[in-house]
């Protein structure tokens, strides 16, 4: 009767064996392939490639057919294989004011340099599931244009003109670019790894977050300034060369949020930024970032910081869904060590107490 | 699409002296927290990503290799962990406790006693003693370094006004060389005095925490109490059903759903070993086979 808790190697082969049956479902309908699930499940590829901090579309398509679909899975194996890649270096700061724009919005102005560009977006559709797509597609081809030479600034490069918001910190290119995947974390945190962490957070947690401050929980009044998808060129410093070479583009939704500020003694009022950036389009992600950043610069502002997303420690120590799954799936596991010496100490506790009230009806006599 | 390569243990080089640093400051302060730059493991946070990281820092191809989960080398976990370095560093594995160079363990410290030279890795998921105390990392840092545990005392006081014991019956807290107040790990209350003086040297590996934590052989370890409430271990009231230990921790094996229980011991080499010396329980084929109970 023992061997029931025992011979696990087995069991574990055969289970391992049947999730690979059961990843490939019903054999009469053709496999998938990574360029499918690329081409048309390319936004789950992209929330893969965030928070997986790895940007490989094939290698994301991968791991969501090795995953099954299950995005945090899919995650979690781009994450491990990032975390055996040698780290050469770091880029470039991003011109994202250079993208090559294909998306671009600003609820603060009707109209601005270089236009509003709408883009593919679900924005205005109507949430109707369509039949059509049950079978076979072939929807019209897009409308086209002759590319705009009109540069598009950044919004809150328009605003920064004027003084009517903060300025973004000066680059110091000496300072090292923080990287929490190969630094212990230790709070207080300085915003570049806030802003690394919240890139690799959960967007289910972030979402929540950044809606709980809008509902006043640590309320900043934020307009989305500027939020733009497209392709960004990719520099890196090759000392060899003495020069900057181009590494190739990346897609990349980026989110300016302002927010409210009321000034302080020594500053004027002005607005103040939350930044979100994320990889491929990933508008929900980026914007969610995006407030939730500004909610934890609360102390560096001198807002009371009271309210979950605001809290800096909460916020970083629980975003990251690979570590969270990781914990709360591991219960999993056996406990039957802990479990037993838990069951021992409420059997005293509750012989205790059944003494105690057996006791209880003499003393009461007795008085 | 390249096919990954790996290095010996899985880890490459640089993150491997990165986590002995952490170990080697570990060692110079016993019981203190050491932050590391953990790494994404290809098993999940929380299933021993630390102590599969201080395994893989410190093991050679020389090393004997011995994986324990809940005190049984049968455990699924164990299993897969076991697999894992034979597959990726090829070392010699063994259930035999005393073979062991190095034995990495979720839950138990071996009935048997460790010997100079062996290191017992510990994985640990929640590495601060004070944590569901005071949940902020900043706070609990804090009151280590002044060596403020008035909280921990008064915490196990209320388990005694409260319940009669102290109401902590694993992860029961220890002091170490005098000094930091640390976290066994969740092992049972009733392994903790094997760690006071060991002769073999004791890693803690917190992959999803970010902490790595040593016992060097010989230190001093006393499990905190007071006075008038000492430190008691705790064990099942049974000898174990198949080798007949009265010293050893139990698992309560369920056998109906009539309340019918036996226990045995959760230590499957120790419980092996004497059986293998003719040591017998209740339950032992040859006790059944003459009708006995």
């Amino acid at each position: 009767m023992y061997v029931a808790v025992k011979g696990g190697e087995r069991a574990i082969d055969n289970a391992h064996r049947l999730l690979a049956h059961a990843r490939r479902g019903e054999r009469a309908v053709p496999e998938i392939s990574l360029e499918q699930i690329s081409e048309q499940l390319s936004l789950g590829v992209d929330r893969v490639m965030v928070e997986g901090s790895l940007y490989d579309r094939e290698l994301a398509a991968l791991a969501i057919k090795q995953a099954r679909g299950d995005l945090i899975e899919a995650i979690f194996l781009l994450r491990a294989f990032r975390a055996t890649l040698p780290r050469f270096g770091a880029t470039l700061p991003l011109d994202t004011g250079a993208m090559a724009v294909r998306r671009r919005i600003s609820s603060t102005f009707k109209d601005i340099p270089g236009g509003q560009i709408l883009g593919p977006t679900f924005d205005y559709t109507h949430r109707l599931l369509d039949p059509a797509l049950a079978e076979n597609s072939d929807p019209e081809l897009p409308a086209t244009a002759a590319p705009s030479d009109a540069p598009m600034p950044r919004v809150t490069d328009i605003l920064g003109r004027d003084g009517l918001i903060e300025g973004s910190p000066a680059a110091d290119d000496d300072a090292i670019v923080g990287d929490l995947t190969r630094d212990p974390l230790s709070f207080p945190a300085d915003r570049d790894l806030r802003l690394q962490n919240l890139a690799r957070g959960d967007e289910g947690f972030l979402l929540s977050l950044a809606y709980s401050s809008q509902r006043g929980y640590g309320r900043n009044h934020p307009f989305a300034g500027e939020i733009r998808f497209g392709e960004v060129e990719l520099e890196f410093f090759a000392e060899d060369a003495g020069f900057a070479v181009p590494l190739g583009p990346i897609a990349l939704t980026e989110t300016q949020m302002v927010n409210q500020f009321k000034g302080s003694a020594t500053e004027a009022p002005c607005f103040t930024r939350g930044y979100g950036l994320a990889f491929g389009q990933s508008e929900r992600k980026a914007m969610a970032m995006a407030l939730v950043d500004r909610a934890l610069r609360a102390r560096e502002l001198g807002e009371e910081a009271e309210a979950p997303a605001q809290d800096e420690e909460f916020v970083m120590s629980h975003s990251d869904n690979v570590q969270a799954t990781g914990f709360v799936e591991h219960l999993k596991l056996p406990h039957y060590v802990d479990f037993q010496s838990e069951l021992g100490l409420l059997r005293r506790l509750r012989q205790d107490f059944e003494d105690k009230a057996a006791d209880a009806p003499l003393k009461e006599a007795a008085e | 699409m390249n096919a990954p390569t790996y290095n010996f243990a899985y880890l490459d080089e640089g993150t491997k002296r990165m986590i002995r640093r952490a170990i080697l400051k570990a060692i110079a302060i016993p019981g203190y927290q050491v932050p590391f730059a953990s790494r994404e493991m290809p098993m999940p946070y929380g299933w021993g990503t630390g102590g599969v990281q201080v395994t893989a820092a410190i093991l050679g191809p020389q090393d004997v290799l011995k994986v324990i989960d809940q005190g049984s080398d049968d455990t699924t976990n164990a299993i897969s962990i076991r697999k894992f370095f034979a597959k990726t560093a090829g070392v010699a594995t063994t259930t035999r406790t005393e073979e062991a160079s190095v034995i990495q363990t979720r839950h138990r410290i071996p009935e048997a006693p460790l010997h100079a030279g062996q290191v017992l890795v510990y994985q640990v998921p929640i590495p601060e003693p004070l944590r569901y105390l005071e949940p902020r990392e900043t706070e609990t840092r804090r009151m280590h370094a002044l060596g403020e545990y008035g909280l921990m005392h008064v915490k196990l006081y209320e388990d005694i006004a409260k319940f009669g014991h102290i109401a902590t019956a694993y992860a029961y807290p220890v002091k170490v060389a005098g000094r930091y107040v640390m976290d066994p790990s969740p092992t049972p209350k009733f392994d903790n005095p094997k760690m006071n003086d060991c002769e073999a040297l004791q890693l803690f590996g917190a992959g999803r925490e970010k902490r790595i934590y040593a016992i060097p052989p010989y230190t001093q370890v006393v499990s905190l109490d007071f006075e008038d409430h000492p430190f008691t271990r705790y064990r099942q009231d049974a000898p174990c059903a198949l080798c007949g230990a009265e010293d050893s921790y139990l698992d309560e094996i369920v056998t109906d759903d009539q309340g019918s229980r036996m226990f045995v011991c959760s230590d499957t080499d120790y419980c092996e070993t004497r059986q293998r010396d003719g040591h017998l329980g209740s339950e032992s084929a040859p006790n059944k086979e003459h009708g006995h109970g």
